[in-house]
């Protein structure tokens, strides 16, 4: 066991499926000799030369295309957005191409399409957007969400050896605030979520950066004697969907909390599955916690309100309780 | 083609001084950490916004992209409208909403960029099909990078101007360097204006750190362009002297020699010697320009700093138009 941070947990997943599986490589912007912008590529041009690391154009959608299309050939491709908010660039490849292909003609389309993803850094509009909400509508697509350093790097692991096209989205948030301990050999199945924290009173489900404001606003509540449940989901698709109503079945009291906008964010889906499952089980009404309805902006303290907050879950968790 | 009045001559360099004085307080600002977020700055290709802007007319409409300050200072945003914005204060342009030069307003002839790097080339293309079925007088200009042109919007949008013929400047401003890519790992063309060729279109070379240059080239597109000549390309040469941004240490990755080439070319050294040069102006009235820049300047970024942040009740004002 050693001491990681979560971007070097993904970082040591790439280079670990690299050296087991010569079909594994990745291609984006500035991704070689430079290492990425945000690093998670270091060191790997070097270890693998720059056939495996290939320096692309500013050109998403011929990194996506290509790794489709390297895909097809039986490689294994992991495509780096350099802001996952570039991807809208490639969502044709993506949307049209990529997750259709099994379902239509039956081809396996392994590739790992992964960047930086999130807010909390004043990183402005284009730069800070969580888009899952893109691809959820979108089936053929898996959309994985890690927030910690131990699933940033079982999960990758998990994404790259699976057949499908993968959407692994990373926190930038977490990239080197978060640091444990992570188990050499770490593999974290997709579809999988894991319970953060057992409670009673009042379940939270959530993922990614927002696992940790979870954990703090559950902190929070026990002083008040609230219990609460943490739900991590980890994979949003597919989506571990017994984990969801049995948590919902536990508590009967269910905030479902993402950093996504609320309208027509994932917690409306969370939210009529649990009501259409788990409807007699409810104690009160499904609640969610979501950035505000526009786009995300830049400066202080726009953003800061923008976002969820501990404050904020700490008191739809006290109107819930009051059910 | 006529040459420049002293007026004009003097405007050319008051742009060119003014954008290297106010980048240099925005870096002050940004190393003393009140800028969030990055700082892209022009240094050493100031004269490619300068040149470009001001030879086009007050109805064209130029979009600028990250390195492109001169632009927007040259259609009448003020350095008071520069510091606020760079500050995300209520006073600037987006009201702290947004950054760096992610503003504009079709009124001013100015169209504003977001960061995602291709879309400004069929918007702008757009901007020149209108104008033409307005039946105004006027071009549509935006910039983009060596790296830029390598977008799929990039191409689409040039292909899409040729065929409709649009009055529309795309200027490539090659420094060479796409974060820490080199433009040999972006095109296998020496001279990425040659793309013209396969969209059919004119096209033209340009030293990017001749102001003077550059103007004239603008001012050839320019009249090509409202003859039904256009769209056209136009690349001008020159170099990033510094990193992508200000976080980033470019001496990693570009060979030092290089630098050291390129400083020697200056492009705003260059132009004051040579009109000090051609006695166009004396020492004296170069260092009252000066004063008077950073007078300007220094009350400018006063103002921005007592600006106040914005509020949080602003979060949610402006998702639609009422
Ligand atoms: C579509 C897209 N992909 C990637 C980026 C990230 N990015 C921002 S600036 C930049 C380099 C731009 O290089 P270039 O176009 O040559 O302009 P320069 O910075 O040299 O002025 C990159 C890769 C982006 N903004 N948009």
């Amino acid at each position: 066991m050693t001491t990681i941070t979560y971007l070097e947990a993904i970082r040591q997943a790439l280079f670990e499926e690299m050296e087991a599986d010569p079909r594994v490589f990745v291609l984006g912007e500035d991704v070689g000799a430079y290492g990425g912008a945000f690093k998670v590529t270091a060191g790997l041009q070097e270890k693998f030369g720059e056939e495996r690391v290939i320096d692309t154009p500013i050109s998403e959608s011929a990194i996506v295309g290509a790794a489709i299309g390297a895909a097809l050939s039986g490689l294994r491709p992991v495509a780096e957005m350099q802001f996952i908010d570039f991807i809208a660039c490639c969502f044709n490849m993506i949307s049209n191409y990529a997750a259709k292909a099994h379902y239509c003609w039956g081809a396996a389309i392994p590739i790992v399409i992964r960047g930086p993803y999130g807010g909390g850094v004043h990183a402005g509009p284009f730069h800070s957007q969580c888009v899952e909400s893109f691809f959820l509508n979108t089936p053929g697509i898996k959309v994985v969400t890690p927030a910690t350093a131990a699933d940033a790097k079982g999960l990758l692991k998990a994404a790259i050896r699976d057949p499908n096209p993968v959407l692994y989205l990373e926190h930038k948030y977490l990239y080197r605030r978060i640091k444990e301990e992570v188990s050499s050999d770490v593999f974290v199945p997709l579809g999988k979520a894991i319970i953060r924290r057992e409670g009673k009173h009042l379940s939270l489900v959530t993922y990614s950066a927002m696992v940790h404001l979870a954990m703090e606003a559950a902190e929070e509540l026990s002083r008040d004697g609230v219990e609460v449940e943490i739900l991590d989901l980890r994979t949003l698709s597919p989506l571990d969907e017994e984990a969801v109503l049995q948590t919902a079945r536990k508590t009967s009291k269910v905030i479902l909390l993402h950093e996504a906008p609320r309208f027509g964010g994932f917690g409306g889906e969370l939210a009529a599955i649990i009501a259409e499952k788990a409807f007699e089980y409810l104690d009160g009404p499904i609640m969610r916690v979501a950035a505000m309805d526009t786009p995300i902006p830049f400066g202080s303290p726009l953003e800061e309100t923008y976002l969820p907050d501990v404050k904020k879950i700490v008191k739809a968790a006290r109107k819930l309780m009051d059910y | 083609m006529p040459v420049l009045t002293k007026e004009q001559q003097f405007d050319l360099l008051y742009y060119m001084l003014l954008t290297r004085r106010l980048e240099e307080h925005l870096v002050g600002l940004f190393k003393e950490g009140k800028i969030s977020g990055g700082l892209y700055s022009s240094l050493g290709q100031e004269s490619i916004s300068v040149g470009t802007t001001y030879a086009l007319e007050k109805e064209d409409v130029v979009s600028p992209v990250i390195r492109n300050i001169a632009t927007v200072l040259i259609k009448g945003y003020t350095p008071k409208d520069i510091f606020c914005q760079y500050l995300a204060r209520v006073d600037g342009p987006t009201k702290g909403k947004d950054t760096t030069l992610h503003f504009g307003e079709i009124e001013r002839g100015t169209v504003a960029p977001i960061s995602i790097l291709g879309p400004l080339i069929p918007i702008m293309a757009g901007v020149a099909l209108a104008g033409r079925m307005q039946k105004r007088k006027r071009v549509a200009l935006t910039y983009i990078g060596d790296g830029g042109a390598s977008t799929g919007d990039f191409h689409e949008g040039m292909n899409f101007a040729a065929v409709q013929r649009l009055p529309f400047i795309c200027v490539i401003e090659n420094n060479q360097y796409a974060f820490s890519t080199p433009v040999t790992r972006q095109s296998r063309i020496a001279d990425l204006a040659q793309r013209a060729v396969g969209y059919g279109i004119q096209y033209a070379i340009v030293d990017g750190n001749d102001v003077v240059a550059v103007y004239e080239a603008t001012r050839k597109a320019r009249a090509l362009c409202l003859e039904g000549e256009g769209p056209f390309l136009m690349e001008c040469k020159t170099f990033r002297v510094k990193g992508h941004a200000e976080h980033d240490d470019p001496s990693k990755y570009v060979p030092r020699a290089i630098f050291e080439e390129w400083r020697k070319k200056d492009p705003v050294d260059h132009y004051v010697h040579s009109l000090l040069d051609q006695k166009v102006f004396t020492a004296a009235e170069l260092s009252e320009m000066e004063n008077k820049i950073q007078q300007i300047l220094e009350q400018a970024k006063k103002e921005a700093l007592e600006s106040p942040l914005p509020s949080s009740e602003d979060t949610s004002t402006g998702v639609f138009r009422v």
